[in-house]
């Protein structure tokens, strides 16, 4: 394979048969599925269905009790994919280092790997910071910084190993709309760019809806519907209608009366 | 605590594999070191000062009551040098530096930062535990001749000025060096490079393996630092065995 093209490129993923039991409680039953090379796939599901227990595996923090993930046909834990593609996480909790500055950690990758001169990876961290909405926080700490804040610090960690396979953890969940708006539209202009594969997990539905070439939806450890946008939509199942289509049934108080 | 003992080697194993590398920490290293020195060099002082005073004011007495005063500066000299300044310092520094080192791995692991570097490729133990192993594998042995120091004079001064001694400090210290040698120091200090390796490996494992949030870390700060006196206290015994033949 020419290394060339591979470097530029997204990479194919393929799961199969993926089971998973924490204290002999299934949280994984049975995932299967499979996204192709620059192809956006979101994955929505309630909360506790294993989403992020889901995308631990796929990067290879787990190890699954049954199954394969396979990333090009080479299994994930495997050496060869570790030296030939680059992947990267976007943890729902942000994971940054916390005895670290932002752009310390945003630089980090770069740093401990000898990959640029100093001054050019602070280049970097400035512009990645500056993709993702965020200015002026370089030298702050993370513990200065808001919820939302670091989870786009978190994002622009990730955008710096330049990834062929990016995984996003609920990369909205504590965005204000017009951020979470920037946020998808950089998940869309860097999958354009690059041709990163992205697997964006989430529950919100303008997002998944604004962004997903194919749809997947968990249940309980499950995948119950793919598809695209438009047929996940109109799924019958009814577990599925419900979570898609759930709302507020209160209507405002008449103040007045 | 015993079925962890093979993770501890194996961890203190892997950790000398990364040393090649170690070069590459170098900044990290430092910091750490001086973190070290800085925690600890007031309370090293006292420690030992008060630790050399109480062992000359404990033998003093009886030996000079049967004309044994020469003596006082060789005891105090092979106390302080060969048994108690390495076992206390390290004991001091186990609840010091290995208690901090199981606090802050500990809630990297718990708050997702240790699977984050894995995810960006960074091996933990390069990261963390080299920098943190070097640095109190080099600063302990210096604290501890530093300590054997500070103790002698601590003896010292006590001899002299309590009445019932009477051995003003040129005598003590010449008395002193008749029976301590070298050796007996470079025995201390090899003890307690022995004893940095354990506080290190046993510290920076628990750490690694915390489980839960906040109440996991309290854990693993309790374990590192009781696990790492018993085995200090155990292993002081072996030591001594060993080094005696
Ligand atoms: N390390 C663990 N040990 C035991 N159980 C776990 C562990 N991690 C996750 N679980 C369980 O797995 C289930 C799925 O968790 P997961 O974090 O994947 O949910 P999620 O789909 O990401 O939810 P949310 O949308 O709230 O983030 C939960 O019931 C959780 O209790
Ligand atoms: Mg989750």
């Amino acid at each position: 394979m020419n290394p060339d093209l591979s470097q530029l490129s997204g990479v194919n993923l393929v799961v199969r048969g993926l089971c998973k039991q924490f204290r002999n409680q299934p949280v994984l039953a049975d995932v299967s599925f499979s996204v192709n090379p620059g192809e956006i796939f979101v994955i929505m599901g309630p909360s506790g269905s294993g989403k992020s227990v889901l995308l631990k595996h796929l990067i290879g923090l787990e190890a699954p009790d049954a199954g394969e993930i396979l990333i090009n046909g080479d299994p994930v834990t495997s050496p060869e994919v570790a030296a030939k593609y680059r992947m990267a996480l976007v943890f729902q909790s942000g994971a940054l280092l916390n005895s670290l500055t932002v752009g310390e950690n945003v630089g980090l990758y770069l740093t401990e790997h000898r990959l640029k001169p100093e001054e050019e990876i602070q280049k970097i961290v400035r512009e990645k910071l500056a993709d993702v909405g965020l200015r002026d926080v370089m030298d702050k700490m993370p513990s200065e910084l808001s919820g939302g804040m670091k989870k786009r610090a978190a994002i622009a960690r990730a955008l710096v190993t330049e990834p062929q396979l990016i995984f996003y953890d609920e990369p909205t969940s504590e965005l204000d709309p017009v951020s979470a708006v920037v946020i998808g539209e950089e998940i869309l202009d860097l999958n354009q760019r690059t041709g990163v594969t992205s697997l964006v997990v989430t529950h919100e539905r303008e997002l998944a809806f604004g962004i997903a070439d194919r749809i997947a939806v968990i249940m309980e450890g499950r995948i119950v519907t793919v598809g695209a946008p438009d047929e996940v939509r109109n799924a019958a199942d009814p577990a599925v209608k419900n979570f898609l289509q759930a709302d507020f049934k209160r209507q405002p108080k008449n103040l007045r009366a | 605590m015993f079925e962890n003992i093979g993770e501890v080697v194996l961890l203190c194993w892997r950790t000398l594999l990364a040393l090649p590398q170690g070069w590459r920490q170098r900044q990290k290293i430092f910091e750490q070191f001086f973190e070290i020195g800085n925690a600890s060099l007031l309370m090293v002082c006292v420690l030992s000062f008060f630790i050399g005073a109480v062992i000359a004011l404990q033998t003093g007495p009886v030996l000079a009551e049967r004309s044994l005063s020469s003596a006082i500066g060789g005891v105090v000299g092979i106390a302080v040098a060969k048994e108690l300044a390495p076992v206390m310092m390290s004991i001091l520094i186990a609840g010091r530096i290995g208690s901090a080192m199981a606090a802050e791995i500990g809630s990297m692991r718990v708050y997702q930062e240790i699977d984050a570097l894995r995810t960006m490729n960074i091996n933990p133990i390069y990261y963390l535990v080299l920098p943190r192993m070097v640095a109190i594998v080099a600063a302990l042995p210096m604290l501890v001749v530093f300590a054997i120091l500070v103790g002698w004079f601590g003896g010292a001064l006590v001899a002299d000025y309590n009445q019932r001694m009477g051995i003003p400090m040129h005598a003590f210290f010449s008395d002193l060096k008749e029976i301590v040698n070298v050796k007996d120091v470079a025995n201390g200090v090899f003890k307690s490079f022995c004893f940095a390796l354990i506080i290190g490996s046993v510290s920076c494992h628990q750490g690694l393996t915390t489980m839960g949030g906040p109440r996991g870390i309290g854990r693993s700060v309790t374990k590192a630092v009781v696990n790492s006196i018993v085995a200090i206290v155990v292993f002081d015994y072996l030591l001594t065995r060993l080094l005696l033949s």
